[in-house]
C-alpha cells in the first residue's frame, strides 16, 4: 500500500514528468503555433467567422422557401417546413424573371466591355510611354476613385437629360468607354501594373520587325493580358451588375431596369396595397427573399466558376509592392 | 492610298519621315523620345476626353451650382447668386443633415479601424498552414459579388444583419446606461451593423492576404530562433512590414464605406436634389444639394487624412 506521505510528492513532481511534458506538447507545440490549443482556436475562430459572413446568405436561402403559415410560427427559425417554390413562382411570373435578367446583364455587359477595352488602352499608354505631365496626370487619374458620385451626379444628370441619354443605356456606355466609369481608376491600375512588368526587349524588337504601336499593341500585349483582362472584365461586370444608386437615377422610369430594382419595384408596389401586418404583406418577406436570391444567382454561379481570377486579382494591381 | 497621302501631307500637317511642320511654317523634328510621348498620349486620350467630361466638368459644375439657388424651369436653368449661403445654410439651417454627418463622423471613425482589424485576423488566420484554405477563402470573399444596395436593405429590414447572439448578451443595454449618449449611439449602431461592416472586408483581406504572403519565412524563423514568440513577431514583423497596405486599405474602405448607396448622407443628398426633402423654406434643389454633396466630400477627405496622419504618426514613432 502506498504511505500517504508519497503523495504530495508525486504531485509535486509532476510538472516535470513525462506524461504532463507529452501532454504540453501536443496542446502548445514545440513553438506554439504547431501544437493543438492553437489550431483548434485558428479554426474555431474561421469557423465562427465563415457563420458570420453565411448568416445573411443562408437566412435568405432559407427564408424563400418558406410559405405563410412557416414565417407567422415562431417555432420555425431555420428549415422551412416543406420545400416549396411558390415564393419562386411569384417571382418567375410577375416580374418576368428572364427578361428582366436578359435586360440586367446586358446592362452590365456592355458598360462591363466597354470599360475593359479603354482601361486596357489607357493603362498600356500610362505603363510604357513617358510624356509631359505624366504623373500629374496619374495622380488626377487616381483621384477620381475618392471623388463621390454625387459630386458629379448633378451636372452629370442633366447633361445626360439634355442629351436625351437618361433611361438608355448609353449613359452608361459613354463613361466607360472614355474610361471613366465605375471605379475605373482601379481597372487602369491593374492594366497599369501588369504592362508595367512586360519586359521591354519584347516591344523593341518587335519595333524593329516594322510593328507599329497599335499592331504591338493588338498582336503582342493583348495575348499577354488574358488573366488581366478577364480579372478587369469580371469585376466590372460584377460591379455594374450590382450598381443600384446611379441605374436607380438615370434609368428612373425607364422600362430598362437592372434585376436589383426591378424586384425592388415589383415589391413597393406590392407592399403599398396591402397594409400594415396583414397576411399578404406577411407573405411578401419570403416572396422578397426569393427575388434576393434569383438576382443573386446569376453572380454566385458566375463567381463559383472564376474564384480564381478574383483571388488572384488583388497581386495584379501592385499595391502589395513589386 | 491616296486618302493617306491627304491626312498627313496638308496644309495643317506635313508629316515627313524625320520631321512634321505645322500650318506650314512650324518644323518639329521627330525624335525618338517626342514620338513616344504622342504615342503615349494617343492611348490616354480615351481617358483625358473622359476626364474633361465625365470628372473634371461635373466637378467644376457642381462647386459652381453650390453657389447658386437653382431653379429649374422646363429646360432652361435659373440661377441666383448666393455665394456661400448654401453651406451655410446646411449648418445652420438644416438639423437633420448635421445630424446625420455627425452619425457618419462617427460611424466611419469606428467602422474603418474595426474592418482593418477583422480584415487583418482574417487574413492572419487564413495565412496559417491550414486545410480548405480555398473554401474559407471563398467564404470572406462572397460579400463582393452580392453586396448590392436593394439586397443589403431587404436584409437589414428584415433583421438579417444583426446577429441575434449579440443582442441576447445585453451588452448594448449596459452600454446605452453606463455611457454618453454621444458614444453609446454609434456604439449601438455598431452592434446593430457589425454583420454590414464585416461585410466590407472582402477586397481588405485579399490585399492582406497578398501583403502577408510576400514576407520572408526567413525573417519568422530567425526572430524564433532568437526567442520570439508569435505575440512578439507580430509586432515587430508582421505589423511594419503590411504598414504600407494598411494606408491603402484605409482609403479604400472609407471611400467604399461613403459612397455605399444605403448611406444616409447619400440618400439625404439624392432626396434634396429630386426635391423629395424640403428644408423648411430653404432653397433646396441642385443648389443646396451640390453644397450638401461638397460637406460630404470635404468631410470625407478630412477622415481619410486624419486616419493617414495617426498611421504616419504611429510609423515616425516607431523608427
Amino acid at each position: 500500500m502506498m504511505k500517504l506521505s508519497e503523495v504530495p510528492k508525486r504531485v509535486k513532481n509532476f510538472p516535470q514528468g513525462r506524461a504532463y511534458k507529452r501532454l504540453r506538447k501536443i496542446l502548445f507545440g514545440m513553438k506554439f503555433t504547431d501544437g493543438l490549443f492553437y489550431k483548434v482556436s485558428v479554426y474555431a475562430l474561421l469557423i465562427s467567422l465563415s457563420y458570420i459572413y453565411l448568416y445573411p446568405v443562408l437566412y435568405m436561402v432559407t427564408g424563400s422557401f418558406m410559405t405563410m403559415e412557416d414565417i407567422i410560427d415562431v417555432a420555425v427559425q431555420w428549415i422551412p417546413s416543406s420545400l416549396n417554390f411558390v415564393n419562386y413562382q411569384i417571382v418567375f411570373s410577375e416580374i418576368g424573371y428572364f427578361s428582366t435578367l436578359f435586360d440586367a446583364v446586358y446592362l452590365a455587359i456592355v458598360p462591363a466591355i466597354s470599360a475593359t477595352v479603354s482601361a486596357a488602352l489607357v493603362g498600356y499608354g500610362f505603363a510604357k510611354f513617358d510624356f509631359p505631365f505624366k504623373k500629374l496626370l496619374f495622380i488626377l487619374m487616381i483621384m477620381t476613385f475618392i471623388v463621390p458620385p454625387q459630386i458629379t451626379m448633378l451636372p452629370m444628370f442633366r447633361m445626360f437629360s439634355q442629351y436625351n441619354l437618361l433611361g438608355s443605356i448609353r449613359a452608361f456606355v459613354y463613361p466607360a468607354i472614355l474610361s471613366n466609369g465605375l471605379n475605373a481608376a482601379i481597372f487602369i491600375l491593374i492594366f497599369f501594373q501588369f504592362f508595367r512588368m512586360v519586359p521591354k526587349s519584347l516591344i523593341e524588337s518587335a519595333e524593329l520587325d516594322g510593328a507599329n504601336a497599335f499592331t504591338i499593341f493588338i498582336r503582342i500585349i493583348i495575348p499577354l493580358a488574358v488573366p488581366s483582362i478577364i480579372i478587369v472584365f469580371l469585376f466590372s461586370f460584377v460591379w455594374y451588375y450590382n450598381e443600384t444608386y446611379l441605374s436607380g437615377l438615370y434609368l428612373r422610369g425607364s422600362d430598362l431596369l437592372s434585376l436589383p430594382l426591378r424586384i425592388d419595384q415589383y415589391i413597393s408596389n406590392f407592399t403599398s396595397i396591402y397594409p400594415e401586418g396583414s397576411p399578404a404583406r406577411e407573405r411578401m418577406q419570403a416572396v422578397k427573399l426569393a427575388g434576393n436570391v434569383l438576382t443573386l444567382l446569376p453572380l454566385l454561379t458566375l463567381y463559383f466558376f472564376t474564384q480564381r481570377y478574383f483571388v488572384e486579382s488583388i497581386d495584379r494591381t501592385g499595391i502589395t509592392g513589386e | 492610298m491616296n486618302l493617306k497621302a491627304k491626312l498627313f501631307h496638308n496644309r495643317l500637317i506635313n508629316m515627313h519621315h524625320d520631321h512634321v511642320i505645322l500650318f506650314n511654317r512650324l518644323r518639329i523634328q521627330i525624335t525618338h523620345k517626342r514620338r513616344s510621348s504622342v504615342i503615349g498620349l494617343s492611348f490616354i486620350s480615351l481617358w483625358i476626353v473622359g476626364y474633361l467630361i465625365f470628372a473634371l466638368y461635373p466637378i467644376a459644375y457642381s462647386f459652381y451650382l453650390s453657389l447658386f439657388k437653382v431653379r429649374l424651369d422646363g429646360g432652361a436653368i435659373d440661377l441666383t447668386f448666393e455665394g456661400f449661403n448654401n453651406f451655410a445654410a446646411a449648418f445652420l439651417y438644416d438639423p437633420y443633415f448635421v445630424e446625420i454627418l455627425i452619425e457618419y463622423v462617427l460611424e466611419m471613425l469606428l467602422n474603418v479601424p474595426i474592418t482593418i482589424v477583422f480584415a487583418l485576423l482574417i487574413a492572419m488566420l487564413i495565412n496559417q498552414p491550414i486545410k480548405g484554405k480555398a473554401i474559407f477563402r471563398t467564404i470572406f470573399f462572397l460579400p463582393v459579388i452580392i453586396t448590392t444596395g436593394p439586397v443589403i436593405r431587404e436584409l437589414m429590414n428584415q433583421g438579417a444583419t444583426t446577429l441575434p447572439s449579440i443582442e441576447s448578451y445585453g451588452i448594448i443595454d449596459l452600454i446605452i446606461t453606463n455611457l454618453n449618449q454621444a458614444i453609446a449611439d454609434p456604439l449601438q449602431a455598431l452592434f446593430d451593423t457589425i454583420l454590414l461592416v464585416l461585410w466590407f472586408t472582402g477586397i481588405q483581406i485579399l490585399i492582406f492576404l497578398a501583403g502577408l504572403q510576400k514576407i520572408d519565412k526567413e525573417i519568422y524563423e530567425a526572430s524564433m530562433i532568437d526567442g520570439a514568440g508569435p505575440w512578439e513577431s507580430f509586432w515587430k514583423i508582421t505589423l511594419p512590414q503590411i504598414m504600407p497596405l494598411i494606408t491603402v486599405i484605409v482609403i479604400y474602405t472609407t471611400v467604399s464605406m461613403s459612397v455605399f448607396s444605403l448611406n444616409e448622407v447619400i440618400i439625404y443628398i439624392q432626396n434634396v436634389m429630386l426635391g423629395e426633402s424640403t428644408v423648411g423654406t430653404l432653397t433646396t434643389g441642385y443648389g443646396y444639394s451640390a453644397a450638401l454633396a461638397w460637406i460630404y466630400f470635404t468631410v470625407m477627405v478630412l477622415i481619410i487624412l486624419l486616419f493617414v496622419g495617426l498611421l504616419s504618426i504611429r510609423r515616425r514613432s516607431r523608427v
